[in-house]
């Protein structure tokens, strides 16, 4: 630190003055604060993979890769495979992002775009993330005893009438992949919602001048300038959606059936990597909980793998839209 | 230099005097807020009308009123009426997004869009759905805003990667791409450096052999460099409120040398600002 005071400064009736030795003091232990809060954010993240790992090396030379391409989950036989829940995990998720990224984006425009007067928008931004704070098991609630009995008519009208088409080649028993969608959909809108309302809220005005002044109608403006120019901010909504759709447990494990089946049916029972973890822990021995750490591992690096590939592509929009940074 | 049939057959009727706009104000409201009062701007043909006055006259919000791009405040209220090859384009009627399509607009903050340069500037020519050589009138727009040397090599950029000057030059380019009739400037070089806004300058002077421009500016020398006309604006404190109205009108070189009205004169001295 410069050590030079100045002292040859006229300083009679002045305040001006260096500061004290205790401001250095502080601002040298905030900064390593700030330091030590950033490394151990890092430190934790490493720690976790390894220790899943660490847990999960007896399975990954037990099995290999053939665990992650294989469909039984036999306690009995020893004979232990994930592949349906990773297919579980990516449809569901999948479709709730479709669902929940179109309806999120949407409510997004209708809540930023001047559909509303101001406080009416505020009152409804309130709401949806209020949304957010439902607790994912009255989620499962509400899907079990609503969400599914109402879903079931449809669903058997469906597959009776338009049984060729895959997405309707089964019946809906009761659990099943569509109720689970459904409700990750709505679990992930506040998220998608909400990102996307701040993303379109930071567009300055004199873009939307810009707009308008070229002799866009509303849509056109919203078509063609305003989600163009918010597209960073609206992929990294759909990118935590996304996450959070991946990981969440509690809610599908009660409604997505448990199942270890891999269809392409909306209405067949499925499973998820979370719903396994969640239902299958409690009672596992020794054998089974190595096969689920290594479970927990292959759900980690796809959320990992999705998180990374989601920034990369948020970093080319940001590139390709709003200049090198 | 328009591609619409009807609305230059409108033209020739009304336009004998060179007028292509006739803003004939009364009152301009932003909500109980009388902000403009008693305003005829007449706009003519192939020439730069600048519009000065000190802060708060009303100036910018007169010339917002001749496209309409003050509809987007919900409070705001026009009463009068701005003739436009004999159409009031305040008539119920008129559609305000065919207004700005044949009266483009630069902005006082350069404001290109978050896509590339090119993307930019064919814009205007996408939205109106234009079917010919696309390259080509982006290429003629951008040598019409003296951008093209600048740009040719990286036209794929994005907008926002230009420096504010060329961002400026780059939305003019956007504005004239589709040839508009009437190009609104509203205080187009106040974001820039002296050299950018030399540049800017020279442009308008180049771009009023096609168009017909009005140029809002805070900078008394521009107006003496650039404007044809100049119309003054005043601030009206009497009812305790700041109302903003025109104070006089006339050949710049009149306005600045030998005004008719007291407060002209002082403003242009530099009296008061």
């Amino acid at each position: 630190m410069a050590s030079h005071q100045f002292d040859n400064v006229d300083r009679s009736g002045s305040v001006s003055g260096p500061p004290s030795g205790g401001d250095y003091v502080l601002d040298r232990s905030f900064r390593g604060i700030a330091w030590f809060s950033a490394a151990l954010i890092l430190a934790l993240v490493i720690y976790i993979v390894l220790e899943i790992g660490g847990k999960a090396l007896p399975a990954i030379s037990e099995y290999g890769f053939g665990f992650l391409t294989s469909t039984a989950w036999n306690v009995q036989t020893k004979e232990f495979g994930i592949l349906p829940q990773i297919w579980g995990t990516l449809y569901s998720s999948l479709l709730a992002l479709l669902l929940g990224g179109v309806f999120g984006i949407a409510i997004a425009i209708f809540l930023t775009q001047d559909f509303l007067p101001s406080r009416l928008a505020a009152v409804f931004r309130t709401i949806i993330e209020l949304l957010a704070a439902i607790p994912s098991v009255v989620f499962g609630l509400w899907g079990i005893y609503v969400l599914i009995p109402l879903l079931r008519p449809v669903a058997n009208w469906l597959h009776a009438n338009l049984g060729g088409v895959p997405f309707f080649g089964t019946s809906l028993s009761g659990p099943g992949l569509a109720p689970a969608a459904l409700v990750l959909a709505i679990m992930i809108l506040p998220t998608v919602a909400s990102i996307s309302v701040d993303a379109l809220r930071q567009i300055p005005y004199k873009v939307k001048e810009a707009a308008y002044g070229m002799g866009t109608t509303r849509w056109e403006a919203i078509l063609k300038v305003m989600l163009p120019t918010a597209s960073s901010g609206i992929l990294a909504a759909l990118v935590l959606g996304f996450g959070r759709a991946l990981g969440e447990t509690m809610a599908l494990a009660m409604l997505i059936g448990n199942s270890n089946q891999i269809s392409l049916s909306l209405f067949a029972p499925a499973n998820t990597l979370a719903a396994l973890l969640a239902s299958s822990f409690p009672e596992a021995g020794p054998v089974e909980i190595r096969a689920l750490m290594y479970a927990a591992l292959a759900l980690l690096a796809i959320t990992l793998i999705v998180n990374a590939a989601g920034l990369a592509v948020m970093k080319f929009a940001t590139r390709k839209f709003e200049a090198e940074r | 230099m328009n591609a619409n049939p009807e609305m230059m057959a409108a033209g020739t009727a009304s336009s004998r005097n060179g007028i292509v706009m006739d803003c004939q104000l009364e009152k301009v409201f932003y909500g109980d807020f009388l902000a403009v009062r008693d305003s005829q701007v007449p706009i003519e043909k192939n020439k730069i009308t600048g519009f000065i006055g000190p802060s708060g006259c009303g100036k910018s919000t007169v010339l917002r009123s001749l496209n309409r791009m003050n509809d987007l405040i919900p409070i705001f209220r026009f009463e009068g009426k701005v003739s436009y090859h004999g159409q009031d384009i305040y008539d119920k009627k008129v559609d305000p997004v065919v207004v700005r399509r044949y009266i483009g607009m630069v902005f006082q903050q350069p404001n290109p869009f978050a896509m590339s340069i090119y993307d930019n500037v064919a814009f205007g020519l996408r939205l109106n759905g234009f079917k010919g050589n696309l390259d080509e009138r982006v290429e003629k727009a951008l040598h019409g805003a003296a951008i093209w040397n600048e740009v040719k090599d990286k036209l794929k950029n994005s907008g926002l990667s230009l420096s504010g000057g060329q961002q400026q030059r780059l939305c003019i380019a956007r504005a004239i791409a589709t040839e508009p009739d009437v190009l609104l400037m509203d205080e187009p070089c106040s974001a820039l450096d002296p050299i950018a806004t030399r540049r800017v300058e020279e442009l308008m002077i180049e771009l009023k052999e096609k168009y017909t421009i009005a140029l809002v500016t805070h900078n008394m020398q521009q107006a003496i460099r650039v404007a044809d006309t100049t119309a003054f604006f005043g601030v009206d404190i009497s009812q305790g409120s700041r109302t903003g109205y025109l104070v006089e009108m006339g050949p710049t070189k009149k306005i600045f040398e030998e005004p008719e009205q007291q407060l002209t004169r002082q403003y242009v001295r530099g009296e008061f600002s």
